[in-house]
């Protein structure tokens, strides 16, 4: 017997006999002898929760964390602080143990999270219309760049250099099978190189993505790409960072197409990569060509507001392959963690976040580009992250850092070659004042 | 009083009030504008909830209380799985050690973290006889698509191009087909024979050297075992083609039969669905990818090799399909499916499937006298009813599972698998008693009386949730997808 199986070798006896067989066995005669596995499955002795807890506690100690390290390391995952509350209302087990909510007369409490979470990422974004919530931030930017395929009619698809290079790498792997063309455009200072923007864009084009703040922090100048975007009628697709949009101006303002971006940074934690969740909003023109779930606002037999998934005639369940997407799930817990998140900062609180992120950022940027022996890489407006060059390599410096119990920055030479020495810092309203100057004392003597 | 709580978190908001506090700023106090140009700061105030924390708690613990969960009662809901979801689980997976680690953290400071998802991968690889198991997909569906690029990589590996069609029974999720279309493939629907398993004629007939491989769910989705299995990867493979394995159903045999021993290529398995991660309202879920060895070179970037005593994140795969999402998967989910193997191994595994298939086969054994039961032979984890077994009141499955709401059950899946009308889809999962399923088959029999005698009941439930029957047609409509202070 084990504990998460109730039924007793007395109640197996009395279930036997209502079917009408003599052992478990009879139940599995229909699968064919020389299939089966003769043996014991090859795994460890089942642990009691004792040992389990044990055994756990042990694995993750050799882990070091967030909480004994100080962290400024970003690069598309952040450590903001996640007040106590969203946790705790998260793991009310009503929510995170029912299914997606199919059966809408018992699922008001996801139905209309949902609803509240879609309103958020509107009023945050600007748009008119949000999704549910998708896998992750670089899922929701294919789903977004297809969007753009499947509504302009033309195949190809430009993105900038400057947007996260996992973002990157996921476009190439799915587009790869979609028989769609990705042309990178190269960056000048840091931003993306416009023209080369304009001489890249062609009838093809059906849409052009572009992250900002982007991969380096840098706020990207919207304004000069939707132009060169929208006259040459391709698709606009932003890659935002939801906290910027705290004090940055917002998507629309810009005539943005489809919002998308990685959603952690609104109450998730970090969690080493995920679950987190993407977040897409575009403008009612494009919503019907929007993949993932939708829930809309009706009202039941007695006239009583009530929540339903809605427009689902997309979606897989009902089209099959003509579906507009392949996605069945939403990330419906990670979603609600973000809508309570935005709910507990609110109108003032999230624009404070992104104001301290910001004010910190500039100090950590100024303080460690002082002397000199630290220069900054690029010379444009950045948000919370920046980034930096030396003479000494940056896999180097991370390994001091570390040895101060500080996680450093992102090594830019991984991804971008030429960016030698390259080092990406990230500072969010979590840091103080002390621990900047303690990394900028660290990074001095190195 | 909770049943009618219906406010919005909007409607709560009052100008002034804050659920939130931070500590003063302890840098120099600048204005925005002196760092980042006015044209690029944000002039509206962006329209989110001002409540205080009280208000945000009752809030979210009120529309709670209109949510159905596992933890609240019985959920036969067929293909889902929808067992306990053990909560040590989710203690472990909130550890520090593991839910405050940064994704690019160096790898001498996450080892821990790196031999967990090593060992997962090994133990997923001997549960199904696969060689390595990925555990990059965030879901089934994910999974589907994930092991379908693989299918392309490895035929265009051989400089085998023209293999473009996929091979979809009509029974299958729909997921399927969407996953075949979503990785550029054309999908050939085959017809299910009368049981409701792969009519070995019709799949010869369109085997051909376009043909790049068969999805199949076995169980079936009609929760019966395909019994040709051998056959049919037997007559896939002589046509060149990949078997897929679509673990939706992997609850029914785990310690019993292997997807690899049956034949099966290519895997995914669902987390979420028999290794007891909650499905959190609708995600996350997990959909770990594994496949025969000489596949093991498509799989994503990066796996997690041992390399002398240090585990360590390969990246260099040239053959590897490349990255199909960001950094390593929903490794908060794979934590929990982890500690649920650890739990309850190889036996207690084994036990899971025996006692979720007797489960199933009791329900079935008492409801086929009052339902219609389309094929009366032994059942997995899961069958399949066609309605009423008399109908005389026209009372459709829409209504029995309506009415089930009232009696406090979450009702199966209905309407599907496609091939039988008025499919009600039935997984009772082991972790139910036999009291519990009494009760069920007992609340379904009343039902099938009430549908006799007082027909009406049935058509108009539910009648004591928190919303009846909602206007669907008219969310459609008129659609209201988001709250509007400027037209209330």
């Amino acid at each position: 017997m084990h504990r998460y199986i109730p039924n007793t070798e007395a109640d197996k006896g009395l279930m036997l006999d209502s079917i009408g067989t003599q052992s478990i066995d009879d139940l599995f005669a229909d699968i064919p002898k020389n299939l089966r596995l003769n043996r014991e499955l090859n795994l460890p002795e089942p642990m009691s929760e004792m040992e389990l807890s044990a055994h756990m506690k042990g694995l993750s100690s050799r882990n070091k964390n967030t909480e004994n390290l100080v962290c400024f390391l970003g690069a598309g995952a952040y450590d903001h602080y996640i007040p106590s509350i969203v946790k705790h209302l998260a793991m009310r087990s009503e929510f995170y143990t029912a299914y997606t909510p199919y059966q809408p007369e018992i699922s008001q409490g996801t139905l209309q999270a949902i609803f509240e979470y879609q309103t958020m990422i509107c009023n945050l974004t600007g748009m008119e219309v949000s999704n549910a919530s998708m896998y992750d931030g670089a899922t929701a930017c294919v789903e977004a760049a297809m969007m753009a395929v499947e509504s302009a009619r033309r195949s190809s698809i430009i993105v900038s250099s400057t947007v996260h290079p996992e973002v990157r790498k996921v476009i190439r792997s799915y587009m790869k099978f979609r028989d769609v063309k990705v042309i990178e455009v190269d960056m000048a200072d840091g931003a993306t190189d416009l023209e080369k923007l304009k001489s890249l864009i062609d009838k093809d084009t059906a849409g052009v993505i572009i992250q900002s703040p982007n991969f380096f922090g840098i706020i990207e100048d919207l304004t000069e790409v939707e132009k060169i975007t929208h006259q040459n009628k391709s698709l606009l697709i932003n890659y935002v960072d939801p906290i910027s949009l705290g004090i940055l101006k917002s998507p629309s303002e810009y005539g943005i197409d489809i919002v998308v971006g990685e959603g952690q940074s609104l109450g998730n934690s970090l969690n080493f990569g995920g679950p987190y969740l993407g977040f897409m909003a575009t403008t009612s023109k494009l919503m019907r060509k929007m993949p993932g779930r939708i829930v809309g606002q009706s009202n039941d037999v007695d006239g009583k507001r009530a929540f339903v998934l809605t427009l689902q005639a997309r979606e897989q369940h009902i089209r099959r392959y003509k579906a507009t997407s392949n996605i069945c799930s939403n990330q419906g817990l990670n979603a609600l963690m973000a809508a309570i998140y935005m709910t507990t900062l609110g109108k003032k609180g999230l624009k404070e976040v992104a104001h301290q992120s910001t004010l910190k950022a500039h100090y950590a940027f100024s303080k460690l580009t002082e002397s000199g022996k630290f220069k900054p890489l690029f010379n444009k407006p950045f948000f919370k992250e920046f980034a930096i060059t030396s003479s000494v390599e940056s896999s180097k410096i991370n390994k001091q850092l570390l040895e101060h119990n500080i996680l450093g920055g992102y090594e830019l030479e991984k991804d971008y070659p030429e960016l030698k020495n390259g080092l990406l810092l990230c500072v969010t309203e979590k840091r103080t004042k002390e621990q900047i100057d303690k990394l900028a004392q660290v990074m001095e003597v190195i | 009083m909770m049943k009618d709580y219906n406010k919005l978190i909007f409607e709560v908001s009052k100008e002034g009030r804050k659920a939130y506090s931070l500590p003063p700023c302890d840098v120099e106090e600048k204005e925005l504008n002196s760092l980042i140009p006015d044209s690029l700061l944000r002039d509206d105030e962006i329209d989110l909830p001002e409540v205080s924390e009280i208000d945000v708690v009752r809030h979210y613990t009120n529309i709670s209380n209109k949510n159905y969960g596992v933890d609240t009662g019985f959920y036969p809901l067929g293909s889902c799985t929808m067992k306990y979801n053990p909560k040590i689980n989710e203690d472990m997976a909130a550890l520090g050690g593991f839910a405050n680690l940064h994704p690019y953290q160096p790898e001498e400071t996450v080892q821990g973290a790196l031999e967990l998802m090593y060992q997962l991968d090994r133990m997923l690889a001997e549960i199904t006889g696969m060689e390595r198991v990925t555990l990059q997909p965030a879901a089934g569906a994910h999974g589907e698509l994930t092991g379908l690029m693989i299918m392309k990589a490895y035929h265009e590996s051989r400089g085998d191009k023209k293999r473009n069609k996929i091979i979809v029974p009509d029974s299958a999720h729909g997921t399927n087909p969407a996953s075949a279309a979503v990785a550029g493939f054309e999908i050939i629907e085959i017809e299910s024979d009368k049981n409701g398993a792969v009519d070995l004629e019709k799949l010869k007939e369109v085997l051909s050297d376009e043909i790049a491989g068969l999805m199949l769910t076995n169980p079936s989705t009609l929760g019966l075992f395909e019994q040709n299995i051998k056959e049919i990867a037997d007559l896939v493979h002589e046509a060149g083609g990949l078997l897929y394995y679509d673990g939706a159903n992997a609850n029914a045999i785990m310690g019993i039969v292997r997807p690899g021993d049956m034949g099966f290529d290519v895997i995914h398995l669902n987390l979420h669905k028999t290794f007891s991660t909650p499905h959190g309202g609708g995600g996350p879920g997990s959909g770990p990818v594994g496949v025969r060895k000489d596949l093991v070179k498509f799989l994503p970037v990066p796996m997690i090799e041992k390399k002398d005593d240090r585990f360590v994140l390969d990246y260099d795969r040239p053959d590897s399909i490349g990255k199909v999402k960001s950094f390593y998967g929903h490794f908060g989910v794979a934590i929990k499916a982890y500690a649920y193997i650890l739990s309850m191994g190889a036996a207690g595994l084994k036990e899971v499937s025996q006692k979720a298939v007797l489960n199933a086969n009791y329900i079935m054994s008492k409801l086929k006298k009052h339902y219609y039961l389309p094929i009366d032979q032994v059942c997995k984890h899961e069958f399949v009813l066609g309605g009423l077994k008399e109908d005389e009141n026209h009372i459709s499955t829409l209504d029995i599972a309506k009415r089930l709401l009232d009696y406090g059950y979450h009702p199966p899946t209905v309407y599907f698998p496609l091939i039988v009308s008025e499919a009600i889809m039935i997984e009772p999962t082991e972790t139910e008693s036999i009291e519990t399923l009494d009760g069920f088959i007992d609340t379904m029999i009343k039902i099938a009386q009430e549908a006799k005698e007082n027909p009406e009941m049935l058509k108009t439930a539910p009648h004591n949730t928190p919303v009846r029957r909602i206007d669907e047609a008219k969310a459609a409509r008129n659609l209201v997808l988001k709250w509007d202070k400027n037209k209330q």
